[in-house]
């Protein structure tokens, strides 16, 4: 599903550059969950961007479903992520002034997804991560988990090969974390490929693969029995 | 251009974030509003400005004497110079191609009795002529006549304030007024667009007056009108003729300034359209001005707008958005805005001209029927929109470009 090879980024950082992935080589399987950790400054977040395109590499290739992703122009990576990713962020990024239904709604309004079906699709999305009785309700007045859910039926309701999340359960405490992680394993389990970045060891073995990094470079690639989310939620 | 899809996601964002919507809308709706009432003043200006002075027939000249202040043929400086009827039949003879009208004017002051009310009232003893130049508009009766002149009859023509103040409502046509010491029979009463002053005044024949006068033939000034296709030059022209027929026939030197003097209507009359015409030119400046003043307000807020959106734009290219739909959404919010609070804005200020315009206005600020020419507002308010809408373009396309993850980074 994704390929990169030898995947290079650094910033400039006034006269200095600071080289921050420094040659990545890492491939995975539709279906796999991919826990991908670090700790700050490692690259792990940078190499999530350059995932999704939110960021470009300097060099390397990078493949996601057999599509080669070069010289991207604003309006091409903004296709591509329409049509292949879908996103969870750390702080939620719903848009505040819309509903959860109409959050959910966007990426479907931006794929010219008709009115009607958009409602449709993001109301069986919101059911899926149980907020449809939500539907109507500003970010402002859902708990952080529930926002957490919202962002992910967004994420979903693309119907993206990829899913990536950026520290999902970072800013949620540790039972709303499971919580999500649980949700994240059952959509993992209908067979959608999920990147999860984190620095949270709990987080990582609710996972099916775990990559460390380490100053730009893959230190660690192992599979691990993964740990079901579940048996801690009420 | 755009889907309906499209419109009803902008109407949404419109209506979700009222206090931004209302913040560009009123700076838009305050512009035009200015404008058009400045520009709708200015106009109400320039009318009083053409009232005061369209009272009078513009192809006249005043003919006034004086005195000399140079010695010349044999004559002493100081003379009093004095017209007589024999200058008006000179006159017409010697300019019968260039003149349309001639008349004398010989002004008293009398005091005017009917029954028990009098008052004094100036008196002007005149030709039939006299009516075209003053453009006196007669409400009943009739003017004075060849016939009056000739002989020399005690007839009057009145203002209406006469009229009101003298009779009370009674009907004046007919009766006899006492106009200091002679009796004199009303045969007309007339109405003047000149104001209040010109209708107290009352015309009686000036050949009447004269006899009064213990049969002079003396004229205090002589009113004449050219025909009008001769034009501005050829009136010129005519004036410095008339002017040295003039001198000649009086003996008084071509150099002195005192002798004589011609008022001309038409030179005046350019004059006066050349400061109304500057007295326009500041009001434009000062309405472009307000204009450019709320395109820089309109620009302003479009880019806190879309500051304000930095994160939001982010969010949205994450889930897909293309620069261009980035871009379009930001622009045509605006464009929506700006046309319905221009339009709005523009229709207040109609409306606000309309109702201000009125006597208290007229009379103590000089502004007569203020109003705008459609074409002037709508262009005004399309200007408006054109340059608010490349205003937050600018910002819009900037914000487009943003990379997501750096809009995303904005808090």
């Amino acid at each position: 599903m994704i390929e990169i090879k030898d995947l290079h980024k650094s910033y400039k950082m006034g006269s200095n550059s600071l080289h921050v992935l420094k040659g990545i080589n890492f491939s995975c399987e539709a279906g796999e969950l991919v826990a991908i950790m670090g700790s700050s400054g490692s690259g792990k977040s940078t190499l999530l961007n350059i995932l999704g395109m939110l960021d470009e590499a300097d060099s390397g290739e990078y493949t996601l479903d057999g599509v080669p992703i070069k010289d991207l122009s604003e309006t091409k990576a903004a296709n591509y992520r329409n049509k292949f990713l879908g996103f969870v962020f750390q702080s939620f990024n719903l848009i505040n002034y819309k509903s959860a239904m109409e959050n959910v709604a966007l990426p479907l309004y931006y794929q010219r997804v008709p009115r009607k079906e958009r409602q449709e699709k993001s109301l069986k999305y919101l059911e899926r991560v149980g907020l449809r009785e939500w539907a109507t309700h500003l970010p402002s007045e859902l708990s952080g988990g529930q926002k957490q859910r919202v962002a992910i039926a967004r994420a979903m309701a693309a119907e993206p090969k990829v899913l990536l999340a950026d520290e999902p359960t970072g800013a949620l405490d540790s039972t709303t974390s499971y919580e999500v992680m649980d949700l994240i394993q059952k959509i993992n389990d209908e067979g959608n490929t999920i990147l999860v970045v984190t620095h949270e060891p709990d987080i990582a073995e609710m996972c099916k693969r775990v990559i460390h990094l380490k100053d730009g470079v893959i230190v660690e690639d192992k599979k691990v029995e993964q740990v079901r989310a579940s048996q801690y939620v009420k | 251009m755009l889907s309906r899809d499209t419109w009803k996601e902008i109407f949404e964002t419109i209506q979700k974030n009222k206090l931004r919507t209302f913040l560009t809308g009123f700076t838009v709706a305050l512009g035009i509003f200015i404008f058009v009432t400045l520009f709708g003043m200015g106009n109400g200006l320039n009318n009083t400005f053409a009232k005061f002075f369209g009272d009078d027939a513009t192809n006249v000249f005043f003919v006034f004497p004086g005195r000399t202040t140079i010695p010349y043929k044999g004559y002493k400086a100081n003379r009093r110079i004095e017209f007589e009827n024999k200058d008006l039949t000179d006159i017409e003879d010697k300019f019968s191609m260039l003149l349309e009208y001639i008349s004398p004017r010989i002004t008293r002051n009398a005091l005017v009795t009917y029954n028990d009310e009098s008052d004094n009232y100036s008196t002007r003893a005149v030709g039939p002529a006299h009516q075209f130049a003053e453009k006196t508009i007669l409400m009943k009766g009739r003017y004075i006549n060849e016939n009056d002149i000739k002989g020399k009859t005690k007839y009057a023509v009145i203002g209406r304030l006469v009229e009101q103040d003298l009779f009370k409502g009674e009907e004046s046509i007919g009766k006899f007024i006492d106009l200091g010491g002679s009796v004199f029979k009303v045969i007309g009463v007339f109405q003047d667009d000149g104001g209040d002053n010109e209708e107290r005044n009352i015309y009686i024949p000036f050949t009447t007056r004269q006899l009064i006068e213990k049969n002079t033939d003396k004229i205090d000034q002589i009113i004449l009108a050219f025909r009008p296709e001769i034009g501005y030059a050829g009136a010129m022209a005519f004036e410095g003729k008339l002017d040295a027929f003039l001198r000649d026939k009086k003996f008084i030197s071509p150099e002195d300034p005192n002798g004589i003097f011609i008022r001309n209507v038409a030179d005046n009359l350019k004059q006066n359209q050349q400061f109304a015409a500057v007295l326009q030119i500041i009001i434009s400046g000062i309405a472009f001005a307000v204009i450019i003043s709320g395109i820089i307000g309109i620009s302003n807020i479009m880019v806190f707008v879309v500051k304000e959106r930095t994160k939001e734009i982010g969010i949205r290219k994450a889930l897909g958005a293309t620069p261009r739909k980035v871009t379009n959404s930001i622009l045509f919010e605006s464009i929506f805005i700006t046309t319905i609070s221009g339009f709005v804005g523009m229709i207040i200020g109609v409306v606000v001209l309309g109702q201000i315009g009125g006597k208290t206005l007229e009379d103590d600020y000089f502004i007569t029927n203020p109003y705008i020419a459609s074409g002037t507002a709508v262009f005004a308010t399309i200007l408006l929109i054109v340059c608010g809408t490349i205003a937050g373009y600018i910002p819009a396309r900037r914000a487009a470009k943003i990379k997501p993850i750096v809009a995303l980074r904005d808090e």
